[in-house]
């Protein structure tokens, strides 16, 4: 994203955001709520754990962390990028 | 060494530790004392938000409630944990980048308003005190229980404590000692955890261990689900309400603590507006230690109990029935008078737990050493400290910034400001102690409040000021009080007034209706604001200006 504008980052953050949330209330409030019962059936890779309750207390807890870090890592550089963009725009117009 | 000797070395050396990082990060000015100059690192910041955040209910209480609730306990596990998710890419670094110092101060600055700024601050002082009893309160008892002193004292001696580094301190002190706390209280967490995923399954690690088979193969959950039904309990990984309660609870839980103030102001003191994600990235991961390691205990705990205890002669039981009998904890009544301990979910049942001491006597139980006891001990009295600065500073920060500074004497100078705030903190220590010696019998109950409200009134605030331009006061005000009236006439009518059962609306517990508060602010809010002029022109800039990230000064 070269000379990116006040508009499109605004807008790649809400794109960015809104699709983080969906898997956030999918694991929290689809596997470890709604789904629960039914993902009981199925255990865990390799372990003894009912699916459905791992992700209602460790696995949505689990995916929480890994959301918070994926936006930090993308939205910092997006941040980057969007800095340089508008420095090097106002060194054009000096 | 016995275990109260090890205690009081434990707590003392832990209590000098904190007395002395106070000293060394003293407050000068007032951006030091209600923000820490803004120079905290993110991994700082995410340590002291993570002491901040686990209270004296998560270390002591959370394990033990979810070992007796069994999958009800995730709304707890997935709420307090959920809501850092909101806060990390809906508030915190929009929030940070506003700039100033407190929730109170961007709620009047952006609608422009000094009568949401006092709707603000009147819930940030009531939400904090709320939340503190119980802290002053897990002080006195973890005192009494481990050091055999009064609850008294030792809620007068964590005042102390606590006056002396909140008062001089400020922010700047809180901080450096909940970053200490959190690394005592975290340590004090997961040894005790260690040895007891050992002991039972040969795996240290408690996360995974819970998922391991016993020696004939069996899953450890699987074993434990048979032990229960087979005492006529239902399953401990099935739910046991409506799957709209159990929405509903997440959500609040989560919209609350995306909401709670001395949450949201941990993010003020970074530098930057990445600081702030980063800080978020590091306070979950901080977080979500204990709070993935708390239901592998709870697990250990209720299992260790069913296979110990109930069909047990009285004088055979584990030594632990019998020292914990004696404070009251553990009771036990022998109906049939034939000296066995019999447990089960019918009338039948003879024997009482508190679920307090699942996490206080499982180094016990475990038979672990005196010097692991002992840690517990100061594990839980961290916990209930560096939550109790926080939420101190709240209320210090809305009186001397928000009201005074901002309403009442705009005029004041920094220095007057500065000694007002400490004032401020000082009297709220000594309010909180009050609360935390003669404790009114609603507390646990009034944390539903404190969510609820944070949920049905500052989330949406603070979320569509930064979200919608065009978001007005008149929205906003209107919408927190309908949040605030739904969502509190409700926990008041069921909780205190002694409403039916019968007659929750669609069955949502008390604990939830945060949710609907937070909806009906919604409803209420979005038209008023498309109804009544937008705001001005500068307040759309400040808008518009707190969405990008800082300019790098070149």
């Amino acid at each position: 994203m070269h000379n990116m504008s006040a508009e499109s980052y605004w807008k790649f953050n809400i794109t960015f955001i809104i699709s983080l949330l969906a898997i956030w209330a999918f694991v929290s409030f689809g596997c470890g709520i709604l789904l629960a019962p039914w993902l009981d059936q199925f255990t865990l890779l390799g372990t003894e754990y009912p699916l459905g309750f791992w992700f209602a207390q460790q696995g949505s807890i689990y995916t929480f962390v890994l959301l918070i870090w994926i936006y930090v890592f993308v939205m910092n550089k997006v941040d980057e990028q969007f800095q340089d963009s508008t420095k090097s725009n106002s060194e054009e117009l000096d | 060494m016995d275990v109260q000797a090890w205690t009081f070395v434990l707590v003392a050396f832990t209590f000098a530790l904190y007395i002395a990082v106070a000293i060394w990060s003293r407050a000068k000015s007032t951006g030091e004392f209600y923000v820490a100059g803004k120079h905290v690192s993110p991994f700082a910041n995410g340590m002291a938000t993570a002491a901040d955040w686990m209270s004296a209910a998560s270390f002591i209480s959370m394990a033990g409630i979810i070992a007796f609730k069994g999958m009800d306990g995730s709304v707890y596990l997935m709420g307090w944990t959920g809501g850092y998710v909101l806060l990390a890419l809906l508030l915190a670094p929009y929030l940070r980048k506003f700039g100033k110092f407190t929730v109170p101060d961007f709620i009047g600055d952006r609608y422009g308003s000094q009568l949401a700024r006092i709707v603000a601050v009147v819930c940030a002082i009531f939400i904090s005190f709320t939340y503190i009893a119980g802290q002053m309160r897990g002080v006195g008892v973890v005192f009494s229980r481990f050091l055999e002193v009064d609850i008294t004292v030792g809620v007068v001696i964590g005042m102390g404590l606590v006056f002396f580094y909140a008062v001089l301190g400020g922010m700047k002190g809180i901080t450096y000692t909940q970053v200490v706390q959190y690394c005592v209280l975290i340590i004090a967490y997961t040894i005790p955890a260690f040895f007891l995923a050992f002991m039972v399954t040969g795996n240290p690690i408690p996360q995974i261990a819970v998922g391991s088979t016993d020696e004939l193969g069996i899953g450890l959950i699987a074993k434990l689900d048979g032990m229960l039904t087979d005492l006529g309990f239902s399953t401990y990984t099935g739910y046991n309400q409506s799957m709209l309660n159990v929405v509903c609870i997440t959500g609040a839980l989560m919209l609350g603590t995306a909401g709670l103030p001395h949450v949201i102001i941990r993010f003020f003191t970074v530098k930057r507006v990445k600081d702030a994600r980063t800080s978020a990235g590091w306070a979950l991961l901080f977080i979500a230690i204990l709070y993935t390691t708390a239901p592998a205990i709870a697990i250990f705990a209720r299992t260790n109990m069913l296979s110990t205890v109930p069909g047990v002669a009285y004088d055979k039981a584990p030594s632990w029935v019998h020292t914990w009998e004696e404070s009251g904890l553990i009771t036990w009544e022998d109906h049939n008078s034939d000296g066995i301990i019999d447990y089960s979910s019918t009338e039948m049942n003879e024997l009482n737990i508190d679920r307090d001491i699942m996490v206080l006597a499982n180094p016990e139980i475990a038979g672990l050493p005196d010097w692991v006891v002992a840690l517990v001990a100061a594990g839980g009295l961290a916990a209930a400290l560096s939550t109790a600065a926080g939420l101190l500073l709240v209320i210090s920060s809305a009186v001397s910034h928000d009201l005074a500074k901002r309403v009442l004497m705009p005029e004041i100078s920094e220095k007057s400001e500065l000694k007002l705030a400490r004032v401020a903190a000082a009297v709220a220590v000594v309010c909180a102690g009050l609360l935390g010696i003669w404790p009114p019998d609603y507390v646990a109950a009034v944390v539903a409040f404190a969510f609820g409200l944070a949920a049905a009134s500052f989330f949406p605030a603070i979320l569509m000021g930064i979200f919608w331009k065009r978001f007005n006061a008149a929205g906003a005000i209107a919408g927190m009080i309908v949040g605030i009236v739904s969502t509190g006439s409700y926990i008041i009518y069921f909780k205190f007034m002694g409403g039916d059962q019968a007659d929750l609306f669609l069955g949502i517990s008390p604990e939830g209706i945060g949710t609907i508060g937070m909806l009906l602010n919604f409803a209420v809010s979005i038209p008023i604001a498309l109804f009544t002029k937008p705001p001005s022109e500068e307040i759309q800039l400040m808008v518009k200006d707190i969405r990008l990230p800082e300019a790098i000064s070149s």
